[in-house]
């Protein structure tokens, strides 16, 4: 089965989560007087999860028929392997990491370690280069965000 | 109106918001001009500078300025790299490149620059004119209409925005919608779809779905296919000048595909890229013989036809924004979510309650082209520039600045793990040829559609209201119209191809 379907299969499966609570779970919640209103908070809900069944199916099912442009796409998932896959998920699991540790850690000490490690992960090896300018990079950021916008951003680790 | 334009004029001639149109259209260019990063991956990371501004009317100058310096700085790298780095100058490449491996890179420039500069001033002046008046009948519209209003949209947008599948771009629209309904509605005090997650009571933040869905998989993909961020020495760029008579040639050109450009740019999921394409086409099939040879070669109106038009349309697309309320393309979606981020709602009571926001806007368009045309065109030879910042750090900054925009917004450090996961769906969406812009204009106007369809429900008890109000039926079936014909036509087309043997 295709990309395509896979996805419009998660959506469906998703979806249907999504009516079933919308059709059975949350209207016992409605205090008595919002049920004299003609729309409940579930009403448009219910609609959509309708619409989006429906949709998904036809895509499911391939039941429309789409003209085969036979055009080379722009990112092709069937030439994944090809692709240059493990720096894709480096940087993923380093935005995780910095989405972990920018709390605990303090913005500066964070970024600094996300530029350098995403740097890094892509090839870069000038680490004369990659330093000085990670941590200016840092720097100069901070300094925008916290003081001249002022949104408070912790600058250092917890523990300073 | 007269009032109206000073009370712009007054408004965006102030220091600050001066300011905001140079430094927009400067960072627009810049950014825009980087390969694979659309005018809308950039507003979105400029979305949390401008909320924190906080004046609205500098806000959204500033956000304009990034939205035409992209599209500026877009047809830069189109022609001296061959690189578009926004979807709506993929067309200037066409004739753009072609000039400037003939060495006449800087008269490319010149000619994109004035084009720009032309389609973007008229552009603004159609604006001034029509909007007042499409505004003055929106005026009449009902709740209810405006709900049968963001329905057509939707499915233009849909029936536009699917590359030859409109049920995909339809499904996307729609689980936007259905992310909108995650979280507290404002006419129901009540959380809905949270899961009983508190971080998700208010709902997903449009900032961070804006850049899970543009300047995260963008960036992912340069990751993963470095030809996609192609680079070269942009060489010496020199001779800016272009001679009378190549004036005289593209004036035609240039009156023409402004006034095209932005009607196309008025239509709601059309915007620039169709409109660039259309003007080329256009102008390819008027030209006269001996022209059209010379077309894809390196033609001087093969180069202005899609700039003036591409610039057109991007002010078009305002019209439906600042008078309706409702989106046309991805970018004023964006533009909208900031809006509403900063308590002024778009729509036709702007031009009445809020005029200085309103004017101050198209009057920053004037200032916003002419800061392209006399700054950035000297510059340009230095700002090519940053087409060398290799890669490798290029894209850890692009990444640090998406997850930055999320986290300021919120200040949640979950919000990043929601990006992360969200910019992953993302991806996997657009590997399999999923249309994101409809995801999230579903989701901007979600909330606005649902208001509109309760209230209409409120007054009329019921959907009575659909068959009360002709006007509201009408555009229900238009918009009906426009999801199921072109699956229709798609499935006749392919019987018949089906049918026809073929000849051996």
């Amino acid at each position: 089965m295709a990309l395509d379907r896979w996805v419009a299969f998660v959506i469906l499966c998703v979806t249907m989560a999504y009516g079933y609570a919308a059709f059975f779970t949350m209207d016992a919640l409605l205090p008595p007087f919002m049920q004299r209103n003609p729309i409940w908070p579930s009403t448009f809900p219910k609609v959509l999860a309708v619409l989006t069944i429906i949709t998904a199916l036809i895509i499911l099912l391939g039941l429309e028929k789409s003209e085969d442009t036979g055009k080379e796409p722009d990112i092709d998932y069937r030439r994944l392997g090809d692709y240059h896959l493990i720096p894709a998920l480096t940087l993923l699991a380093l935005m995780v990491g910095y989405a972990l540790i920018l709390r605990p850690g303090g913005f500066l000490f964070a970024t600094f370690a996300f530029l350098v490690l995403g740097s890094f992960a892509l090839g870069e090896r000038k680490f004369h280069i990659m330093l000085p300018v990670s941590a200016l990079a840092s720097f100069i950021v901070w300094y925008l965000v916290d003081e001249v916008l002022g949104i408070f951003l912790r600058p250092w680790p917890f523990f300073i | 109106m007269i009032e109206g334009l000073l009370i712009g004029l007054s408004a965006a001639f102030s220091i600050q918001n001066l300011l905001m149109v140079i430094a927009g259209c400067l960072i627009g260019t810049f950014i825009g001009m980087l390969p694979g990063l659309g005018p809308m991956s950039i507003i979105a990371i400029m979305i949390p500078v401008a909320i924190t501004i906080g004046d609205p009317s500098a806000a959204i100058i500033l956000l304009a300025g990034v939205y035409y310096g992209a599209i500026f700085g877009g047809s830069t790298s189109s022609i001296l790299l061959n690189a578009p780095g926004v979807a709506g100058t993929v067309a200037s490449s066409f004739d753009g490149y072609p000039m400037a491996r003939k060495g006449q890179a800087g008269k490319a420039l010149t000619i994109a620059a004035i084009a720009s500069f032309a389609g973007g001033s008229i552009g603004a002046l159609l604006l001034m004119i029509f909007a007042p008046m499409l505004s003055t009948v929106a005026l009449l519209f009902h709740s209810a209409e405006y709900f049968a209003l963001m329905v057509v949209g939707l499915s233009a947008i849909a029936a536009f925005a699917g590359t030859g599948n409109v049920a995909k771009a339809v499904l996307m629209t729609l689980v936007g919608l259905v992310m909108a309904t995650v979280g507290e509605g404002a006419l129901f005090n009540m959380p809905r779809f949270t899961m009983g997650l508190m971080d998700l009571q208010s709902g997903f933040s449009f900032i961070t779905l804006a850049m899970a869905m543009f300047a995260l998989p963008e960036a992912l993909f340069l990751v993963l296919n470095p030809a996609r961020s192609a680079q070269g020495a942009s060489g010496k760029i020199e001779n800016l000048r272009i001679t009378r008579e190549e004036g005289r040639k593209i004036a035609p050109v240039i009156g023409r595909q402004s006034i095209q450009g932005f009607f196309i740019g008025v239509l709601p999921g059309a915007g620039a890229t169709i409109a660039s394409f259309l003007g080329y086409a256009v102008e390819r099939n008027i030209a006269s013989k001996e022209e059209q040879e010379e077309f894809g070669k390196g033609a001087i109106k093969g180069l202005a036809a899609p700039e003036t038009a591409n610039n057109a349309a991007c002010t078009g697309s305002f019209v439906p924004l600042l008078t309706l309320g409702i989106p046309g393309s991805g970018t004023t979606a964006i533009l909208l979510g900031a809006l509403i981020a900063l308590n002024v709602t778009p729509g036709p009571r702007l031009m009445i309650d809020e005029p200085q926001i309103f004017w101050a806007v198209i009057i920053s368009m004037y200032i916003g082209n002419l800061v392209l045309l006399i700054l950035n065109l000297p510059l340009i030879p230095y700002i090519a520039k940053v087409l060398s910042i290799p890669r490798n750090y290029l894209i850890p900054f692009i990444l640090f600045f998406t997850l930055m925009g999320s986290y300021i917004g919120q200040n949640n450090a979950t919000e990043l793990l929601l990006l992360v996961g969200m910019g992953i769906c993302a991806t996997v969406l657009k590997f399999a040829d999923y249309p994101l812009a409809p995801l999230l204009i579903g989701f901007i106007l979600g909330g606005m559609l649902e208001d509109n369809f309760a209230r209409s429900m409120q007054l009329y008890d019921g959907v009575g209201f659909v068959i009360d109000r002709p006007m509201t039926l009408g555009l229900l079936v238009i918009a009906a119209l426009l999801v199921i014909v072109p699956s229709y036509r798609a499935r006749r087309a392919k019987a018949r191809k089906e049918g026809v043997a073929e000849g051996d």
